[in-house]
């Protein structure tokens, strides 16, 4: 195959690995082995962080939103290690002390997943300060939510990044929900390309299904970051199911989940594929069932890994060559002894 | 919630008492309007505001971007200016990203400018473990709250205590903030609307006992009560006090207790270091010194953060075993 052969091939398989995982943390919840309901897939929204994944260098660095799976798996993340840490195991991530929200690996270049809307905007700022600094040649992407686009720390960020001329990019994953409220009821502009862009940074506002396109115009954003340019990138998308596992999504109708799931990123692909004659049914056939194979090892993983040690409560709060936090245990018995 | 309008209710939950206070007052006054993340459409995350939206409409019953720091900053603003909002965070750890509105604004507002202007408002939030929600989505903050002059704080653990004193924070003048714990949403108890026993600013003695004084509130007064019926099987007869407000605190009761038991354990959520128990610690030594037979036992979550894995987080709060342990020991 040719390179431009490749491409489409390569973000198809992304996008693939991306929705099977979710399916399979969705088991994973079912089958009770999840550490608690608060999971967030992005099944429907998986076209924004594969491009982005794929345009972004080894070195890069990345901060996510609480819906982060997708882009740490398009950032090469193991989904042994992530299935393990949705189950609060040990051979997690960060040891089941994290979970779905708050994961991370500091090798990758993920410096964090956040629970706080908003709150991994400002890191990349100081991601983009370092680099610079130390000329590293590093881009810094934020990755959040439509719902952080209403926090104030991130029209902070967005100034400190074009004031200082940083290696930053901001990606919004507007998927025209923040949990049951619809993004025109929670954004007075919605053209966020505009806001963005009265800060001084380059925009690019990606709408459509066309991911070979959607690669190469964020490739661009990125490369300009890389010179010193910080940008702005908005993705349009829909989340298919619900906000979180509980959530049933009674504030939509079903005619609107019914059409919006019609835009699924995922089938446009295959059929792009198809109708250019990239690959066969056979073909994406395999591919699909290589990779469920692969997160259906995860899943097993994940189940297989061992509870954590109760001495974990203490660990990791201070440097580890700092003394641990002494138990309320500890305290009380030398109290009452 | 079929019946609003019954004065008694034999069995309600949390929630739902919640939100008939929320209901009755907004029928009374016409001043207060609901606004947070969520409150309307979606009904609260917690579903304290369910159905609300039906009946009072979105000018009073108003979903807001996600915009902690501006929902609390706003509410301010109207309640300085004629309203008298109920401000919802969907978790306290968004104190977080509104600390600046609410301690810096909020509780200074009066006492800068002279007394010229109160800013009669609620802010609810929901805290605590128990989800597996991790770090962020799980403290306990209400010593930020209660270090902060100028700020009412109620933390109830009854439904009939949640009813009555989110009605009576709705008819004081000042701002209060309103915490409530997760898992308790679904649990359920009595509602005697007319039954508000001087709640505001008062403890409440859930069972009387003469050997251990248990001190506490919100969830953890549950684990009080059970330990203290597990104690009881071992002949040992604890008090147990829901202190329901932290600002007003009722000092009284709680020294009184103590000085009648001799004893006294102190129990919350929050992490060890400087917490509700250090305030509470304090009190009693300074008031029950002569009194106390043994030194006063704080016992709380770790000074760590939450962890999400469940079986981390069960033993990062404190357990009924272990009060019953450490009641015994007090007792020996
Ligand atoms: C500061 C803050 N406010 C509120 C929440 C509760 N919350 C969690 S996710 C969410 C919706 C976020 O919407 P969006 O940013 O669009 O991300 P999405 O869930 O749609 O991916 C809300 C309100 C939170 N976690 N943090
Ligand atoms: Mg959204």
């Amino acid at each position: 195959m040719t390179q431009s052969n490749t491409l489409l091939p390569n973000l198809y398989k992304t996008m693939k690995r991306i929705r099977t995982f979710e399916e399979r943390v969705g088991e994973l919840f079912i089958k009770g082995e999840t550490a608690g309901t608060m999971l967030h897939l992005s099944i429907g929204e998986e076209l924004g962080p594969t491009c982005l994944g794929a345009a972004m260098q080894k070195q890069d660095t990345f901060t996510t939103h609480h819906r982060g799976h997708g882009i740490f798996i398009a950032r090469g993340g193991d989904p042994k290690k992530m299935m393990a840490e949705i189950a609060g195991k040990k051979d997690g991530y960060c040891k089941g002390k994290g979970g779905s929200m708050h994961i991370a690996d500091m090798k990758l270049g993920h410096l964090g997943a956040n629970a706080i809307v908003g709150g991994g905007i400002p890191t990349v700022v100081g991601a983009g300060l370092s680099s610079k600094y130390l000329e590293e040649d590093k881009v810094s992407v934020a990755f959040f939510g439509d719902g952080a686009m209403q926090q104030g720390i991130l029209y902070e960020s967005m100034n400190m990044a074009s004031l200082w001329k940083l290696p930053v990019v901001f990606c919004c994953i507007n998927n025209q929900y923040g949990m049951g409220t619809k993004i025109d009821n929670a954004a007075g502009l919605k053209d966020f390309s505009k806001r963005a862009a009265s800060f001084g940074l380059n925009t690019l506002h990606i709408d459509d299904l066309d991911i070979e396109n959607a690669y190469v115009k964020s490739k661009e954003i990125i490369d300009k970051a890389r010179k010193f340019e910080p940008g702005f990138i908005e993705v349009e998308c829909y989340r298919f199911f619900g906000h979180a596992r509980m959530d049933k999504s009674p504030y939509r109708s079903e005619e609107e989940e019914i059409k919006m799931r019609k835009s699924d990123p995922i089938s446009y692909a295959s059929n792009q594929m198809l109708k250019n004659k990239i690959m066969n049914e056979d073909e994406i056939k395999k591919i699909n069932e290589k990779i469920s194979i692969e997160m259906d090892e995860a899943m097993d993983f994940a189940i297989n890994s061992p509870l954590n040690n109760q001495k974990e409560i203490f660990t990791d709060v201070y440097d580890e060559s700092e003394p641990l936090p002494i138990s309320v245990e500890e305290r009380i018995n030398k109290i009452l002894s | 919630m079929s019946d609003l309008n019954k004065n008694y209710y034999e069995k309600i939950t949390f929630r739902d008492a919640l939100r008939l206070a929320i209901h009755d007052s907004m029928q009374e006054d016409e001043k207060i309007i609901v606004m947070g993340e969520d409150v309307a459409a979606y009904g609260g995350a917690y579903g304290a505001t369910k159905d609300l939206l039906k009946l009072f409409g979105p000018k009073r019953i108003i979903d807001t971007p996600i915009s902690e720091a501006a929902i609390v900053g706003a509410s301010m603003g109207a309640a300085l200016t004629g309203l008298r909002p109920i401000a919802e965070l969907m978790y306290v750890d968004f104190f977080g990203m509104s600390m600046d509105q609410i301690a810096n604004q909020l509780a200074k507002v009066r006492y800068m400018f002279g007394g010229q202007i109160n800013a009669p408002m609620i802010l609810r939030a929901q805290g605590g473990t128990g989800r597996s929600a991790g770090a962020q989505h799980s403290q306990s903050l209400e010593t930020w709250i209660m270090h902060t002059p100028g700020l009412y704080l109620s933390i109830p653990y009854t439904p009939n205590d949640a009813y009555h004193l989110l009605r009576a924070a709705l008819k004081i003048n000042n701002p209060t903030i309103f915490i409530e714990h997760k898992l308790l949403y679904n649990t359920s108890g009595i509602l005697d609307k007319n039954n508000p026993d001087q709640i505001f600013g008062k403890a409440q003695i859930r069972k009387k006992g003469k050997d251990l004084s248990i001190i506490s509130y919100s969830r953890m007064v549950n684990f009080a009560e059970k330990a203290a019926e597990e104690l009881a099987k071992q002949k040992i007869d604890v008090e147990v006090v829901d202190l329901r407000t932290l600002n007003p605190l009722d000092r009284e009761t709680i020294i009184e207790s103590v000085n009648k038991t001799k004893r006294a354990l102190v129990l919350s959520e929050s992490c060890y270091t400087a917490g509700v128990p250090s305030e509470i610690t304090s009190i009693i030594f300074e008031h029950c010194y002569t009194n106390l037979l043994k030194p006063v036992i704080r016992y709380t979550a770790e000074d760590t953060p939450a962890p999400v894995a469940p079986n981390l987080e069960e033993n990062y709060i404190p357990t009924i075993e272990k009060i019953v342990e450490y009641s015994k020991k007090l007792c020996k």
